[in-house]
């Protein structure tokens, strides 16, 4: 087999060094009736071109020649091809976990600005090196608030990412955690009056999104001055956090966490992606995750080390702030050479892109009869449309023309059958846009009323647990 | 011009400034192509309340600039692409290229998650059969991709023995978990809700039959076990031990960390496991990318298959593939969407590389070369435990200690003879441990070299013990101040 | 070695008592085991400890211990050098870096701590273990 590295005689002389008369004699201490008797029913051998085909293979049943609009928590932006080339140097993707500072400083150096980079962009003081993904790096935020506030309730708000609040129930299911919703306006943004009410002396913390689900940004300032009046901590989860080049950051939160895919980390069918957590300084020791911190050697020379290790599993195991073991440190590196690439004046600059191309996708849909964009809030480039007639029929109608018209909210939201989310990043041309609403038009003139759900298609897949 | 000579170092040693250190404002990496729709005030359509000028701080270099910064930075670090990186149970195996070509297909690297299922079909397609796999090397009926890493294979893992025990009446209270556990295990098991109990090991290292039999309660849930031990020592009595969690009504769950010991020979499932997870970032040749990205997927018997996380991956009427939300007894989500599909399509053709011959020959590989490596350092390094070894052994600094020089020191030395160091101090049962897992990525020749490496390491121990607690002498950087790095932490470049 | 005028528990702490007033704080042998200390977490003045329960943790840059109260009773005072400068407990366990100040409830639970003489004694057989 080509990738091991040992000859025939090289076991030969192996076997004769360790005592050993057969290879099948190393597996002795395994009782004989818990043997493989026969082969596993495995694919394979394959050789380097036949896996290739059959990768290519199944790559050509993919979404790959269409134009799509969806984003709802994961979002297509272009990757400059110095990622991958950086990417796929051995010493970054083939290396541990940098326990050995001496030998990591590649892996700790590139961490410790990944880590500032996001300060910067959060407008907090400290995070930490990644997390799996925005919809544990928000439960673990959730969990850090909770041992900060030392009580055991939370508000989330619905316009939270639906699958993010379900990793949060599964979470705290067992660990005596309350965990209210909060609706929101007809603006689509989290309902102030309902957040009010809901408010009460155990309530450890608030939990939004913004841009949130809908796309919508939501009040931030207000949303912190009414959590912190009631001694309860903001958590702000930013799931397309391409927005903060042109949005502000929600200094106010106590807690920022979410999802850093927009970064240089590709689509990928949902995964890996990298999440991020940052908050204060002086919340540092409940941080969950893994830490870089400057340091000195012994000839004063400053390098990067993994610190405040006391906090993780493999010191406080059963106290441990959290069971989580690895970050995500090459999404993370993919992220920190993407931000550098785009710098400054790019992330402003694509983050513009992003809202004109948003904004004249609304602009445009908004003007078709039978279509409207029912939310009022600011987007950055993702929103909602009122589809003129049944969401699924238009959408195959858009797949018609090669387009993927968006994410349908009815399944997460029963009273929105018939929104569709609809994101518009720069990879998308005006030609597709202008295409996109000209079956819009076409299909609201085939449609009698904008009121009309006639179920053109079978119950469509993907709904809650 | 001696002095100047004297001063000038090549670039792998000198400081590499921090990418905020070679800023300079107007320099852009990437340049965007022209905007086709017309311009928005940013400021008028956001509102002042939101609109953001600049990100302050943030770095300002060219795409050269990026391309050598991260280059060096990358020279600093070992890899497996480097040589022999013996850290025990982590399972530093080759990476395969081709992984990396295939994860990187238009198609699959640029489906969305929310794709209608009849346009993702093969992306789908990768997700069942990389389970169909995983269920036949491990023996088991069902397996969920959804768990990012280890940890939250666990989680998951215990979540299901929780739902299952609840469904029959009584989750119960608590778990038992070994000594030599890895750290994640009691952690995993206090997020499900359990109380830990550990149990000591026995003489060989392995879980005591009579402490077990004592400790398990009507109100224990299950015992998580790894099998072979972190000791890299296959528990031999696992039938029995299985048997009887069984017989007092508690499940046994795998920690699968040491797979690389058994695919090919043996199956869990054949020895009474109800649930395990496997490491794709181990086993399965994904790569560490530095700590991370892993991948955990949970695999169970057929009695625990409704308690999966949804949605599931299964065939549809039409021979495709679609996604199964319909799931009324699963624990519920442990990750948005599916799962780290791009380390599911690098497990498959890893798989589809070897077929089951390919994979046996890799698990014998991999015992050959820890039990050769055992056999050439233990006249030279106690040996705690003397059970056989499988995939890994386990030595103790014990006889070094009595010179001053503990197994950290060691390690370091090590470094110095061009190697990654072992696993130090782990498992905690071994006073001092020195975790060697060779894996099957290492020649004969390598492990000689090793062999040789660690032979001269404990002779200058002999000879100069001093010498060697100041090690190492030729890397970029020496020995950091961890401690005033935690007193006083700085995690973070400032102006 | 050790201190006389101080009493020592099993989990490596030690207490003076004057009046009612009982200084704790953790041994030479702790800090030696732990190495450097990096952290320390305490209670507030006016919590309430109890005899062989945890009050906090001192942490080094590879573990962290867990500190047990020989006492009963609320908590007085903490140490604010020892919060800022955590080092001190490498340098001056048994005193500059004494931990908290508790009003003892039940003066009898003392009796049962050991003597400096003992405490050497236990920790020797420790180590021959």
């Amino acid at each position: 087999m080509r990738y091991l590295p040992n000859s025939p005689a090289d076991r030969a002389a192996m076997l004769e060094a360790t005592g050993h008369r057969s290879m099948d004699e190393l597996f002795e201490q395994i009782p004989d009736e818990l043997k493989l008797k026969s082969p596993m029913n495995l694919p394979g051998p394959l050789s380097e071109p036949e896996i290739l085909d059959f990768f290519r293979q199944a790559s050509k049943q993919s979404s790959r020649e269409y134009v799509s609009m969806l984003g709802a928590g994961a979002y297509a932006h272009y990757r400059p091809v110095s990622i991958d080339a950086l990417l796929s140097r051995g010493e970054f993707f083939t290396a541990y976990t940098p326990y050995q500072a001496e030998i990591a400083q590649g892996t700790l150096q590139a961490m410790f600005e990944f880590q500032t980079l996001m300060t910067q962009l959060t407008g907090m003081e400290v995070a930490n090196a990644s997390l799996y993904d925005g919809s544990t790096a928000a439960t673990e935020a959730v969990l850090m608030a909770l041992r900060i506030a030392r009580r055991d309730r939370v508000v989330v708000a619905r316009t939270v990412h639906p699958e993010y609040r379900q990793v949060l129930d599964t979470y705290v299911r067992h660990q005596g955690v309350e965990v209210v919703e909060v609706g929101y306006s007809p603006s689509g943004q989290l309902d102030i009056a309902q957040l009010e009410v809901a408010l009460k002396q155990e309530t450890a913390a608030v939990v939004v999104q913004s841009p949130n689900f809908f796309g919508s940004l939501e009040p931030i300032s207000e949303i912190a001055a009414m959590a912190h009046q009631n001694n309860s901590l903001l958590v702000v989860a930013i799931v397309e956090p391409l927005s903060l080049g042109i949005v502000q950051p929600p200094s106010d939160a106590d807690i920022v966490c979410g999802e850093a895919q927009s970064f240089g980390v590709p689509v990928a069918f949902g995964g890996p992606y990298v999440g991020f957590l940052a908050s204060r300084e002086k919340f540092v020791r409940q941080m969950p995750g893994r830490l870089i911190g400057q340091a000195q050697d012994t000839e004063g020379r400053r390098g990067f080390v993994l610190t405040l290790a006391t906090r993780e599993q493999h010191i406080r195991r059963e106290k441990a702030t959290s069971n989580i073991c690895t970050n995500q440190s090459l999404c993370a590196l993919a992220a920190t050479i993407y931000l550098c690439l785009l710098g400054k004046r790019g992330l402003k600059a694509l983050a513009a892109q992003n809202l004109a191309k948003a904004h004249y996708a609304a602009q445009l849909l908004r003007a078709v009869p039978g279509t409207a964009t029912p939310f009022a809030a600011p987007h950055f480039n993702e929103f909602v449309v009122k589809t003129p007639g049944d969401a699924e029929g238009l959408l195959a109608a858009l797949r018609e023309e090669k387009i993927i018209g968006g994410f349908n909210l009815g399944k997460f939201y029963p009273e929105l059958a018939n929104h569709l989310l609809v994101c518009v990043t720069e990879t998308v041309g005006k030609e597709a846009i202008d295409r996109m609403v000209e079956v819009y038009r076409q299909f609201g003139r085939l449609t009698n009323s904008s009121g009309s759900t006639a179920e053109l298609h079978s119950a469509s897949v993907g709904r809650e647990r | 011009m001696e002095n100047r000579i004297r001063n000038a170092r090549p670039h792998v040693t000198r400081n590499e400034d921090l990418i905020f250190e070679r800023t300079s404002p107007g320099k852009s990496g990437v340049e965007l192509p022209p905007l086709d729709v017309p311009a928005v005030s940013a400021e008028e359509s956001l509102g002042r309340e939101f609109f953001r000028a600049d990100v302050d701080g943030f770095p300002e270099v060219s795409e050269l600039d990026v391309i050598r910064h991260f280059t060096r930075l990358s020279t600093w670090n070992y890899g497996v692409d480097t040589g022999l990186y013996p850290l025990g149970s982590c399972t530093m195996k080759y990476n395969p290229r081709v992984n990396e070509v295939v994860a990187r297909l238009e198609g699959l690297a640029t489906d969305h998650p929310y794709t209608p299922e009849s346009l993702a079909q093969g992306c789908l397609r990768i997700l069942h059969e990389t389970a169909r796999c995983l269920a036949e090397i491990t023996g088991m009926d069902a397996v969920s991709l959804q768990p990012a890493a280890g940890a939250q294979g666990e989680l998951t893992g215990i979540l299901i023995i929780r739902a299952c025990l609840a469904e029959r009446g009584n989750p119960r209270k608590y778990i038992l978990i070994p000594d030599s556990a890895h750290g994640t295990n009691p952690a995993s098991a206090t997020i499900s809700g359990y109380e830990v109990k550990n149990i000591k090991s026995n003489a060989q290292g392995c879980v005591d039959l009579a402490e077990l039999d004592r400790a398990l309660t009507d109100e224990v849930a299950g015992l998580m076990l790894t099998n072979p031990n972190t000791l890299g020592v296959f528990e031999t009595q696992i039938r029995e031990i299985a048997d009887l969690v069984h017989a007092r009504g508690g499940l046994v769950y795998m920690d699968g960390a040491n797979m690389n010991a058994l695919v090919g020979i043996t199956r869990p499932a054949d020895f009474g496991v109800d649930v395990m997870h496997l490491n794709l970032h181990k086993t399965f040749t994904t790569p560490h990318g530095g700590g991370g990205p892993g991948s955990g997927p949970v695999a169970v018997r057929k009695f625990l298959e409704p308690y999966l996380p949804t949605p599931t991956v299964e065939n549809a009427a039409d021979g495709g593939y679609r996604l199964n939300f319909d799931r009324p007894k699963t624990i519920g989500r442990v990750r948005s969407f599916y799962g780290n599909f791009g380390m599911a399509v690098r497990a498959l053709a890893y798989i589809l590389a070897n077929g089951f011959d390919g994979l046996k020959q890799t698990t014998e590989d991999a015992v050959l070369n820890a039990n050769y490596v055992r056999k050439r350092l233990e006249d030279v390094f106690e040996l705690p435990y003397n059970a056989p070894s499988m995939h890994e052994c386990v030595f103790s600094d014990k006889r070094q200690a009595a010179r001053g020089v503990r197994t950290m020191d060691i390690a370091k030395r090590l470094i110095d003879y061009g190697f990654h160091p072992y696993t130090t101090a782990f498992p905690l049962i071994v006073s001092g441990a020195l975790m060697i897992e060779p894996t099957e990525s290492a020649s004969k020749t390598e492990l000689d070299e090793f062999v040789e490496a660690l032979r001269s390491v404990a002779q200058e121990i002999e000879e100069d013990p001093q010498f060697v607690l100041k090690a190492p002498y030729t890397t970029r950087i020496t020995r950091l101040d961890e401690a005033t790095a935690a007193r006083k932490p700085i995690l973070r470049w400032k102006p | 070695m050790y201190p006389q005028e101080l009493l020592y528990t099993k989990e490596h702490e030690w207490i003076r008592v004057d009046e009612s007033i009982g200084t704790i704080g953790i041994t030479d042998h702790a800090q030696k085991e732990l190495g450097d200390i990096v952290f320390v977490e305490l209670p507030k003045a006016g919590d309430h400890v109890a005899a062989n329960e945890s009050f906090g943790t001192v942490e080094s840059v590879k573990a962290v211990s867990e500190i047990y109260s020989p006492v009963t009773g609320e908590v007085t005072a903490i140490n604010a050098k020892v919060q800022s400068s955590p080092e001190i407990l490498n340098t001056d366990p048994h005193g500059d870096a004494w931990l908290i100040r508790v009003r003892l409830t039940d003066r009898r639970e003392i009796e049962s701590l050991m003597t400096a003489d003992d405490y050497e004694a236990y920790i020797q057989e420790k180590k021959s273990e």
